[in-house]
């Protein structure tokens, strides 16, 4: 029985280098090559050499799909494709083309210019890997090869996010990447239709949250940087360029205007703004509200939000600095880090998730004096607070989507075990449907039950139809008889006798003939009217015809009467049928023999 | 199968087929050449316009002064212009299930079918397609609106009365099925129907039949269509283009092996090159205005224009033309400008790589910055402020009946100095003007229709090698213009079907497969057998199930043991009994000798005969007649050694 292979490299029971092996009607798939943001040995990417142990990986792959640009699902790429070797087609959307090799030399940037690393990929192989990439658009279906076919849809995370639908023949896999169920400031939710894939690959991060309404959240957000700006206090919002950053300028602009407030917002570095300029020529991806009104009003054209420049941190007066980058580690959020730390008027918000080591993880934890290069320690007083406006769906909202898809099987990625663990019980008792949550080099096998798709003759199947009464009634069911015909990879039901023609087959008859002896003292012509009345009051529903050069036909079968020259009320019934009619024949010649 | 032709217009069509069960309706083409036989709609008060002496007829019988005007020898209608609808009798469009929009000109007829016609089906088009034929619906209500017109003028449709008139009119076809525009609530109400789709999105409809937009590179978001069921195809060819300009290039090997490909939209100036006509355009815009002449453009507000103006932004600077103005002007100027940056999916690789660095992918993003191009919804307002001459004004309808473009008619028609340029051709030049003779004004007609010409099309359809195909009957003659030209229509084998305004073709269709899937379970059940090499057959007995269109095979469900109480009732339907299968083949007499020996039958007497033998089974008083293509068991009284001979035969034969 054909199966379905799903075997995570990264992101099994893990947040992290998401990149799953997928194999299904003998194509294998895979789906995103991301690296771990809490590694910095080999660790790092996933484990390529499972998939072999020396060589390239194009004869291995069909196609690798990215999800979206985010480095733990992209970062791995330029590794995979240009290190490794893999020349097959790589697909994502058009936003993440465009976005995915920026974020891709700021990470290479970061890890060589700044960390020192060699053995790293060059910026000449992001371009090359990125010659590899075909777009993707929504609900485009695209034919992968003559078998294999992929289909995108909105997944809402980040611009240019998307789930994917991936089918062979009659067996189908989802793969969800990263979504969001509810729209945001800037995105709108994630949407697939009632599709019935054998296993659906869902990302689990919030899979035991249901979070609070996220007016909340900005509610509190707002009101944080109001409060900092009312007392004078300069606010620092480490971001990273794509996607909250976004977000979060739409709130803040809606907020200055309604509140008419004077403070500056800045932001920091030329990406921000750059990035700015991807979300206005690809706004066909973002929410509703945006796509409707940007023509009055692009809501990526900001009139409090300006550029940020070095000398402005030292300004007197309250001000909000959006820099990058979002864990603090290096760059100009760390410069202007350093310069507000020793006010207590000041304040950071941390976004987003945090890294081990680095300086946002450590000040999250409370750490209040830190080492820095040189023996020099900054004493932390400014206000340090934690918002999550990450766009992942939470328990709830995965229960949605696996309402709107119907998968056949659900399988868990991207989340912490125990969350899984329990989603998992949640999900299998609400849907009956298994489960799976393989860990990292762990093969989940799928049992799948396609039907044959085979072509019938129209011919057969008007009969057939037909036989079904006049109306089609489809709680009725009919039957139906023929002859499938497999040649090479065709499949064809034909009527047997269409069968016979079509194969260049001569029909063999088989008959049988019977004679029954019987004493009746009519003429030959009377008994056989009588046998055709006995039989007429015998069978019904039959046809049973007497024709006028003496037999009579009962279907088509035969039965004559003769009788013998000596004795003429000796008769002998002939009967004689073909082994189609068998079960009748039979069945009349033990009748005529009482 | 059927298509019902409601549309005469071959580049404006309106076609519906009749697909397996499905009612589908191909585009929605709004003929508004009617418009030609109207008065224009000035926008300020005309002193010419409203002077113009009403029509007389000779004999003087007839009093249609208040709607018939006359300008320099022709007759026009002095009322709010009026469309000609696609035919709304051929069939109920109540029935329609779907309509295929292939690009933004093919719509424009929506609103009169989706609204008060009893219509409930779903429209599909792509996101450019339904956002910039939002604009062109919205610009059309909006030069209607603004300039309400009070007379309707209905005496002169009388059909006495229009016998009597000049020509055109006296020619005008159905004139009382002419209507005027629709309004934005039905505009919003039709366009609320429809549902986007994208390249090669497989949407299926009822189960039956699923329908695929392809590329036609002929402008953002224009799609022809596949229409199939597993082994129908039918393809739908609507304005498609193989010139490089700014949309997605077409996709023609998707459109290969059709039964049918139903072909319209191609050039309306096959004759016309379109990059000799930019470079005229370009030549005489520079002409005019280095003599200190205006320029006039009359042209839509989405496609063309898009092109012209990535031309000017490269001609410019070298013609000198720096410092002349160049205006836009349409109620929906500034969104068409800005829709065009934002469909970079939709848009040619060269366009499509712009976005990625990123950029704006048209040119005119950075002749707005420059404001060298300024746009305005009017010419009221901030225009007669802005307003600089000598200019380039872009403005519509190419019609020259209605929209600003009637306003700089009247200013600039007297002076030798300006140029009229016209690039739609959907309107033949001389008819537009003719309302505003005597003219001193040049004109120039260079007419840009990137769509395919007879040429490109035939190289397209020996390539992806249709069975048949339907075209309109003019693309089966050469134009009335040019009857000699015999290389300016289609010549195919078979010769196409072609169609004209209400005509209903029978499509050329035999159906003789269907798809139709066997549930494992039976299929594990079947045993096939090899009947040659590579072919092997295996009988199917099951219950048919068809729901939605779509069919499937169950394993025969075994009788349920019946509950001894109901037995009365016979609630129970005989489980279908599987008939005898045919059977093929022939028995080797040696062979059936051997087996019969070892089953105890010894005493066989064979005979020779013409066709085969005859076994004589002495013992059992039973004869066998062994033939090529038959064999006759008689056998009396022994029922048990009948039915042991018969399945000792069939051992030989196969079954079908």
């Amino acid at each position: 029985m054909p199966e379905i292979k799903v075997t995570p490299l990264g992101a099994g029971q893990d947040v992290g280098r998401s990149c799953i092996l997928v194999s299904i009607g003998g194509k294998n798939i895979m789906l995103d090559c991301g690296m771990h943001m809490g590694y910095n040995d080999d660790r790092r990417f996933p484990d390529f050499s499972y998939v072999t142990q020396n060589g390239r990986l194009t004869d291995f792959l069909d196609c690798v799909i990215i999800s979206h640009f985010h480095l733990d699902h992209c970062g791995a790429l330029p590794y995979m494709s240009e290190m490794v070797g893999y020349d097959g087609p790589i697909y994502m959307t058009h936003p993440t083309k465009a976005i995915c090799p920026i974020l891709l030399e700021d990470f290479r940037k970061i890890t060589v210019d700044k960390k020192g690393e060699t053995n790293f990929f060059t910026s000449q192989m992001i371009k090359d890997c990125m010659k590899k990439v075909v777009p993707l658009n929504l609900h485009q279906t695209v034919q992968v090869d003559d078998e294999l076919e992929i289909k995108a849809y909105y997944a809402g995370h980040v611009l240019g996010a998307a789930m994917v639908h991936i089918k062979v023949g009659s067996e189908s896999v989802v793969y969800t990447g990263d979504y969001n169920m509810t729209p945001d400031r800037h995105l709108g939710a994630a949407w697939i239709d009632k599709c019935r894939p054998d296993i659906l690959i869902s990302e689990s991060t919030y899979a035991t949250t249901i979070r609070d309404s996220k007016r909340c959240r900005e509610r509190d957000f707002l009101k944080k940087v109001h409060e900092s700006i009312e007392r004078g206090g300069k606010v620092l919002i480490p971001v990273f360029a794509l996607g909250r950053a976004q977000e979060l300028c739409i709130l803040l602009e809606t907020f200055w205007e309604r509140m008419n407030l004077k403070a500056p917002i800045y932001f920091s570095t030329g990406l921000t703004e750059k990035a700015n300029h991807y979300y206005k020529l690809f706004i066909t991806w973002t929410n509703q509200k945006i796509r409707k009104t940007f023509v009055q009003r692009n809501m990526f054209e900001f009139k409090h939000i300006k550029a940020f420049d070095r000398s402005y941190a030292d300004n007197p007066g309250p001000m909000v600095v959006f820099a990058t980058p979002g864990m603090l580690h290096a760059g100009q959020s760390l410069q202007i880090f350093k310069k507000w730390a020793g006010n207590e008027k000041n304040m950071v918000i941390m976004p987003g998730y945090c890294v081990q080591g680095t300086i946002g993880h450590k000040i999250l934890n409370g750490q209040r004096k830190l080492e820095m290069e040189g023996r020099a320690t900054l004493d932390v007083k400014l206000q340090v607070e934690y918002m999550s406006f990450s766009a992942h769906a939470d328990a709830k909202g995965i229960m949605q989507l696996i309402r709107m898809a119907e998968p056949r099987n659900m399988l868990l990625v991207h989340g912490e075990a125990a969350k899984m663990e329990f989603l998992k019980g949640k999900i299998e008792q609400e849907f009956s449907i298994d489960c799976y949550m393989p860990a990292n080099g762990e093969t989940v096998a799928v049992k799948t039950n396609p039907s044959v798709p085979v072509d019938m003759s129209v011919n057969l199947l008007k009969r057939e139809m037909a036989l079904g009464g006049p109306l089609p009634d489809p709680k009725r069911p009919r039957s139906m008889h023929g002859t499938l015909i497999m040649k090479e990879s065709s499949l064809k039901l034909v009527s047997s006798e269409q069968a016979l023609k079509e194969l260049a087959l001569n029909e063999h008859q088989l008959r049988f003939t019977c004679r029954v002896a019987l004493q009746d003292p009519h003429s030959d012509s009377e008994t056989l009217h009588r046998i055709y009345t006995h039989l007429k009051s015998l069978l019904k529903g039959y046809t049973i015809q007497h024709l006028p050069d003496g037999t009579v036909m009962v279907e088509s079968i035969v039965i004559k009467v003769s009788s013998s020259a000596e004795d003429a009320n000796a008769k002998i019934l002939l009967l004689s049928w073909s082994y189609q009619d068998e079960d009748l024949g039979s069945f009349l010649s033990s009748v005529l023999k009482k | 199968m059927k298509l019902y032709c409601l549309s005469g217009h071959p580049t404006l069509p309106c076609n519906v087929l009749k697909f397996k069960s499905t009612t589908i309706m191909l585009d929605c083409g709004l003929d508004t050449t009617s418009v030609l036989n109207f008065l224009p709609l000035p926008l300020v008060h005309s002193p010419r316009l409203s002077k113009l002496p009403g029509w007389i007829p000779k004999d003087g019988t007839m009093n249609l002064e208040k709607e018939l005007k006359e300008c320099a020898g022709r007759v026009f209608v002095d009322s709010q212009p009026e469309f000609c609808l696609p035919e709304r009798e051929l069939l109920d469009l109540s029935t329609i299930d779907v309509i295929l929009i292939s690009n933004y000109h093919c719509m424009m007829a929506l609103p009169y079918i989706t609204e008060h016609t009893g219509f409930t089906g779903t429209v599909y088009a792509t996101e450019p397609t339904l956002q910039i034929g939002r604009l062109l619906m919205e610009e059309l209500v909006n030069f209607m609106e603004r300039v309400p017109k009070a007379q309707s003028a209905t005496s002169w449709k009388n059909k006495d009365m229009q016998r009597m008139l000049p020509g055109p009119l006296k020619d005008a076809v159905d004139v009382w099925t002419w209507k005027r525009c629709y309004g934005m609530q039905e505009v919003n109400s039709a366009l609320s129907r429809v549902q986007l789709v994208g390249y090669s999105q497989k949407v299926e409809l009822f189960g039956a039949v699923q329908v695929s937009p392809l590329s036609s590179g002929y402008s953002l978001g224009s799609s022809n269509w596949i229409i199939q069921s597993h082994h129908e195809k039918v393809a739908y060819v609507s304005g498609s283009s193989l010139l490089t300009t700014h949309p997605q290039p077409m996709d023609q090997s998707s459109l290969k092996n059709s039964d049918v490909l139903i072909l319209t939209g191609l050039t309306q100036m096959p004759t016309a090159n379109p990059d000799g006509m930019l470079g005229e355009f370009c030549s005489n815009l520079a002409m005019t205005i280095r003599a200190g002449g205006n320029v006039l453009v009359p042209c839509y507000s989405s496609g063309v224009i898009y092109d012209l103006l990535e031309c000017l932004y490269q001609f410019i600077d070298s013609a000198n033309l720096g410092t002349t103005p160049f205006y836009f002007i349409s109620p929906v100027a500034n969104s068409s400008l800005e829709f065009s940056q934002i469909f970079a999916e939709w848009l040619c690789h060269n366009k499509q790589s712009k976005v990625y660095l990123p950029e704006p992918p048209f040119p005119h993003a950075e002749l707005i910055q420059t404001n060298k191009l300024k746009h305005y919804p009017s010419i009221h307002g901030d225009f007669s402020s802005d307003f600089r001459q000598p200019c380039v004004v872009f403005t519509g309808h190419p019609s020259l009946r209605f929209g600003d473009v009637v306003h700089f008619m009247e200013l600039w028609g007297k002076s030798g100095l300006n140029t009229i340029i016209f690039t739609e051709p959907d309107f033949s030049y001389l008819d537009a003007l003719a309302p505003y003779q005597p003219l001193a004004m040049k004109c120039v007609y260079c007419p840009i229709d990137t769509r395919l010409n007879f040429h490109q099309v035939a190289k397209l359809l020996k390539e992806v090698q249709p069975l048949h195909v339907v075209c309109p009957e003019q693309y089966t003659q050469p134009p009335m213009t040019q009857s000699h030209r015999s290389d300016l229509m289609l010549e195919l084998q078979p010769p196409p079907m072609p169609y004209r305004r209400c005509s209903v073709l029978n499509l050329p269709f035999r159906r003789r497969y269907e798809r139709v899937y066997i549930l494992p379970e039976l299929a594990q059940s079947l045993v096939p057998t090899e009947v040659k090499p590579g072919v092997s057959i295996a009988t199917v007995s099951a219950v048919l199930h068809s729901k939605d269109n779509k069919h499937t095979l169950q394993s025969v469900p075994k009788p349920p043991p019946v509950p001894p109480t109901k037995k009365r009732k016979r609630v129970m339907e005989e489980p279908p009994v599987a008939p005898k299968p045919l059977l093929s083949g022939a028995v080797p007499l040696e062979a059936f000798l051997a087996t019969l020996q070892k089953h105890g039958i010894t005493e066989v007497k064979v005979e020779e005969t013409a066709d085969g033998h005859i076994l004589h089974l002495q013992a059992e008083d039973t004869l066998i007649q062994l033939e090529e293509d038959g064999t006759h068991i008689v056998c009396d009284n022994n029922e048990p050694l009948r039915t042991t001979l018969r399945d000792l035969v069939l051992r030989f034969l196969q079954k079908l």
